[in-house]
């Protein structure tokens, strides 16, 4: 058996060097139709119209890349298609790879969390490196959020950036026209998006899952529109400015308060420092991740939870043992849209300036991406993408113009590579004890 | 009186355009049941290539309209076909058969690849072409001085649209590839297991719509006169609402659809306000999908269990 | 829609199937049949491919919604009207339960996940709708447990228990048909729809199943109503059986009895088989076809 595999292997090694030759010129021509054009041609501005510059070199690039990166595809092909598959080993390996998996994220799990308690107190800390914290940590909510509606109750939403922008523009106008603190509009933006959620999902739920995605992308967009033109309510494309900052319990964060009042530095005897806001805003958005984190492993363990996770495997199946789809997908949608909302009031106090460029429709695939790559329904997915995702982007501020080239390519590339993501592996909400009657549930 | 046949003119030169994305929205869908995220943006490499092309004839020096135009629609159906059938290839394809969301993903990320790639390679600012067609007929002149105007080029557009939907329906319905199609349509499995090559059946169709989607390229630049990166996406939507609206998997009902979405966003920018146009084309999508889920001309489906 | 009168449904009987019809646009899927299921009986619903008899399923859990005809299920529960009822609230009052013919399980979930997601109702009423058991509250925990015993009851009689934490989708296929009727007895049904269960199990697997719902029947005394091909399913363990062709009942009665009618002979041997038969024989078949027909009027079951 073993010899037979051996042979197998050998057998099959060898390289049809002609056939991969061909295929990889093939390859390169029809990337020579594709950049011919787009690339081989840029339109310039001209001074009586449009005028056309050749840069036959990036074309020749283009068709060697391809050429190049198609003959190494076809060795790697090569090498790993008559891999011997014996079952029982495949078997060890998935599962040893599963147990890796969870030590991996007993251990790694805590040490991150303590990790990002104490990172203000490095001495590494600077403003910088809190910002962009602060940044991947707003994102890791949206992504644990989005996750509730995406990875757990599989439906796809396209516009989650409303819900954003539904809580952010809530705070803003309570906080401008009512005067109320950040602390009471938190929970009333969390509300407004919820019943925003409510509203858009009950409708559109009973649609399938394409049809959903693309209304969940109309109604985004509609959003976005409404605030762009709305000028009375929302000031339009100039925005929202002057949202005031959160406070320590109603200390403020600033140098010099009005006679009577303390502040912050004043009260706790402190030598003024700008970053004390924003250690305190990294704390807020770090315990609002965790919060959503805590939801939603909590919320997993229950009935809703296992419901959406039946719901996404199959929907017909749910019908059929009495589970109400429309009911159970609407509590996704409305609880992934409140911690949008959450979400959302954070980023209008963090900026204290909000427009409606700051939800447009790539916003929603950037979330989504996190949520994809990181693996379906892995709360610990969304984190490692956030990081690689928005941390390395701000790594490579240079090649800002790349960013989203490569984000779109990174989208395909996974999606074809690993269709469920990259840690998509799933632990069961409930074991089976072995004692009949034992212990309850851990 | 006149200012209504003005956009009515207008809105059936819009809906032509959105009819033509519509179709390859239509036919991807009913054959593979995928909605392809990127085909607003292979139109909208449709509208680059044609720009391009015609930069390039300009250069050259061939001034016979009629026949840089002829050029510009075979290089630009030609290349952007190119496109379509790389796409389905490297981003579709791999995922026949993978978990359901999978594809959706996979196209929104080719969708924002384009975008980028577009935008990277020609530059993020908006391209503007001078006039190509010009002239047109004037009529029905208001005491006011008001007239109702049908250019040529409108003229061309629904021209164009009408004979290129007639030829497609005809190979839908007369040739081998069109049956093909039908029974890939019907039952994937059953249709390899007689003997149609499924791959190259899905490849043509994701040709045949890239190619429709590259001659509404054409036509929005010459209609409007410029373009820039950014316009597949809007585009892309309202031709997919469009589909919809018509019931998806009908060639009839994306013509239908696209010249019904052409009108209402021409009559709601003309009579209500313009800002809120995309609103309203959205507002129909979303009460089209829930009071008609199988659109104007689409079959009932009946859920398979 | 719906027949008018009262229900005729006599003690006895729990599932009361009156005059169905189907029509899929032009085509006509199930075209006025009409039987009846007991409590504690197995009840087989047979017929060539195309005989209607997935439909029939699909109309008595609500996945469609019959053209006209009266299905009532009166059980211990109350008196319900299935063909006005949506078909999740089927499963959840009238509490019928069903399997797939291309079997629907939760593949990416364990198996024990999937028996406890069938009591989802239970359990939801017992989490307070979720708000008491956010916080983990005992009520919730103790209905939890109730619903794994119940789960570790029914795994044990689908010889699963070793398997429980596994993915679902992970199980051969002869014990992914027996999870789908676990999952199905863990809604606690009354009725429960069998969707060709033997379909692809072997010898040893379909005698195992005979035995699992001999004992469903015999030690739940529920009723079953189960499509089959497997004739030997089917005559070992019915106690009735009603025949479908080309939409239509052509034949219903004892086990013994339905397998001499005349009729369901010709329908499964099919038409152009009647040309191979010796012309004795298919005199002898003509013959036999008139009485036949008429027997069939007056309603098989006596």
């Amino acid at each position: 058996m073993v010899v037979r595999t051996l042979n197998g292997v050998a057998g099959e090694f060898r390289l049809d060097i002609p056939a991969i030759l061909k295929d990889c010129l093939v390859s390169a021509l029809i990337a020579l139709a594709l950049a011919v054009f787009i690339i081989g041609l840029r339109t310039t501005d001209g001074s009586g119209g449009l005028g056309l510059d050749f840069r036959w070199q990036a074309v020749g690039i283009a068709v060697v890349g391809v050429f190049v990166g198609r003959f190494l595809l076809n060795l790697w092909w090569a090498r790993r298609t008559p891999k011997p598959k014996v079952a029982t080993a495949e078997q060890g390996v998935a599962a040893s790879a599963a147990e890796a998996f969870k030590t991996f994220v007993k251990v790694a799990a805590p040490m991150a969390v303590i990790g990002a308690v104490v990172l203000p107190w490095m001495p590494f800390a600077d403003r910088y490196l809190l910002d962009v914290s602060i940044l991947v940590l707003t994102y890791i909510m949206l992504g644990w959020g989005l996750n509730i509606v995406v990875g757990l109750a599989g439906l796809l939403d396209l516009g989650y950036v409303a819900f954003y922008a539904v809580g952010a523009y809530s705070y803003a106008l309570l906080a401008l026209y009512f005067d109320l603190s950040f602390w009471a509009c938190l929970p009333l933006a969390g509300a407004f998006a919820c019943l925003f959620g409510i509203l858009l999902g009950f409708p559109v739920l009973r649609l399938r899952g394409d049809y959903l995605a693309i209304v969940t992308l109309g109604f985004g967009e509609m959003i976005r529109v409404i605030l762009l033109n709305w000028y009375e309510f929302t000031k339009g494309p100039d925005g929202l400015s002057g949202i005031p900052r959160p406070s320590f319990f109603g200390l403020p964060f600033t140098r010099r308060v009005p006679e009577g009042t303390e502040s912050f530095h004043t009260f706790f005897d402190l030598d003024y420092s700008s970053l004390h806001r924003i250690i305190f805003l990294y704390y807020v958005i770090l315990v609002l991740a965790l919060l959503t984190n805590w939801f939603t492993l909590r919320l997993r363990r229950l009935p809703i939870g296992r419901a959406w996770e039946a719901l996404r495997e199959d929907e017909i199946a749910c019908r059929s043992l009495g589970i109400n789809p429309t009911n159970t997908k609407l509590t996704a949608f409305a609880i992934g849209a409140m911690f949008g909302g959450f979400a959302g009031s954070f980023f209008a106090t963090r900026q204290g300036f909000i427009s409606p460029e700051s939800f447009t429709f790539i916003e929603s695939a950037v979330i989504l991406a996190i949520v994809v790559l990181g693996g379906m329904g892995s709360q610990v997915g969304v984190v490692v993408a956030a990081v690689l995702l928005i941390g390395g982007t701000e790594l490579f501020r240079g090649l800002d113009e790349y960013r989203m080239l490569a984000f779109g390519g990174a989208m395909v590339l996974i999606m074809v590579w690993r269709p469920r993501g990259l840690l998509a592996h799933r632990e069961p909400t409930l074991k089976l004890s072995p004692a009949p009657t034992g212990g309850g549930p851990p | 009186m006149e200012y209504f046949v003005q956009q009515l003119i207008n809105g059936i030169t819009l809906g032509s355009i959105y009819g033509l994305i519509a179709i390859g929205y239509t036919m991807v869908y009913g054959i593979i049941g995928m909605i392809n995220f990127a085909h607003g943006d292979i139109f909208m490499i449709g509208a680059f290539v044609s720009l391009i092309t015609i930069l390039l004839l300009g250069m050259a020096g061939l001034s016979w309209i009629p026949l840089a135009l002829l050029i510009t629609l075979i290089v630009a159906m030609l290349l952007t076909s190119a496109y379509g059938w790389t796409v389905e290839r490297l981003a579709y394809r791999p995922l026949r058969g993978s978990f359901r969301l999978a594809p959706l993903i996979s196209a929104i990320g080719m969708s924002i690849f384009l975008q980028n790639y577009v935008q990277l390679a020609q530059g993020a600012r908006v391209k503007p072409l001078q006039p190509v067609v010009q002239g047109g007929f004037t009529f029905m002149e208001r005491p006011d001085g008001f007239t109702v105007s049908l250019s040529y080029m409108q003229i061309v557009i629904v021209v164009v649209t009408i004979a290129l939907m007639a030829a497609f329906s005809l190979l839908i319905a007369r040739t081998s590839l069109g049956r093909a199609q039908r029974a890939c349509e019907q039952d994937r499995r059953m249709a390899a297991l007689v003997g149609i090559n499924v791959d190259r059946t899905i490849s043509l169709t994701f040709v045949m719509g890239a190619a429709l989607a590259a001659v509404a390229g054409m036509m929005f630049l010459l209609y409007y006169g410029v373009i820039d990166f950014y316009i597949g996406f809007l585009a892309g939507i309202k031709a997919f609402t469009a589909a919809v609206l018509g019931g998806i998997g009908s060639l009839p009902g994306a013509m239908l659809g696209g010249l019904l979405i052409g009108l209402i966003e021409t009559f709601w920018s003309a009579y209500f306000t313009i800002e809120y146009k995309d609103v309203a084309a959205f507002g129909i999508l979303v009460l089209v999908l829930i009071f008609l889920p199988t659109g104007l001309l689409g079959k009932p489906e009946v859920e398979k269990v | 829609m719906s027949v008018d009168g009262p229900p005729t449904a006599t003690a006895g009987t729990l599932l009361a199937v009156e005059h169905l019809t189907m029509r899929f646009g032009g085509l006509l899927a199930i075209d006025d049949v009409s039987f009846d299921a007991r409590d504690g009986e197995i009840t087989a619903i047979i017929g060539p491919n195309g005989a209607g008899k997935t439909t029939v399923f699909n109309c008595l859990t609500g996945f469609y919604k019959p053209t006209s005809g009266r299905l009532t299920l009166q059980a211990g529960s109350g008196l319900f009207l299935l063909e006005r009822m949506e078909d999740f609230r089927i499963a959840q009052q009238a509490k019928v339960a069903r399997t797939f013919q291309n079997i629907r399980l939760f593949p990416a979930m364990s198996v024990l996940e999937n028996l406890v997601v069938a009591q989802h109702n239970k359990l939801m009423r017992a989490s307070g709708y979720t708000f008491a058991g956010l916080f983990g509250l005992g009520v919730y925990r103790h209905a939890e447990q109730d619903a794994v015993e119940l789960a570790r009851y029914w795994l044990e009689q689908v010889h699963l228990t070793a398997r429980a934490d596994d993915n679902a989708g992970d199980l051969p296929y002869g014990d992914q048909r027996r999870l789908e009727i676990a999952r199905a007895m863990c809604t606690e049904p009354v009725l429960l729809c069998l969707d060709e269960p033997a379909a692809g199990l072997n010898h040893r697997e379909s005698a195992e199943l005979n035995e699992l719902l001999l004992f469903i029947r015999n030690q739940h005394r529920i009723g079953v109503l189960l499509i089959e091909h497997d004739m030997s399913v089917v005559m070992g363990i019915s106690d009735h059986i009603v025949v479908l062709d080309y939409g239509r009942k052509i034949a219903d009665g004892e086990p013994a009895a339905v397998r001499n009618d005349p009729n369901v002979i010709r329908a499964y041997l099919g038409e152009e088989e009647d040309e191979a038969l010796p012309p004795e024989v298919a005199r002898d078949l003509a013959l036999e076809q008139g009485p036949a027909d008429g027997g069939d009027d007056a309603g098989g079951r006596a």
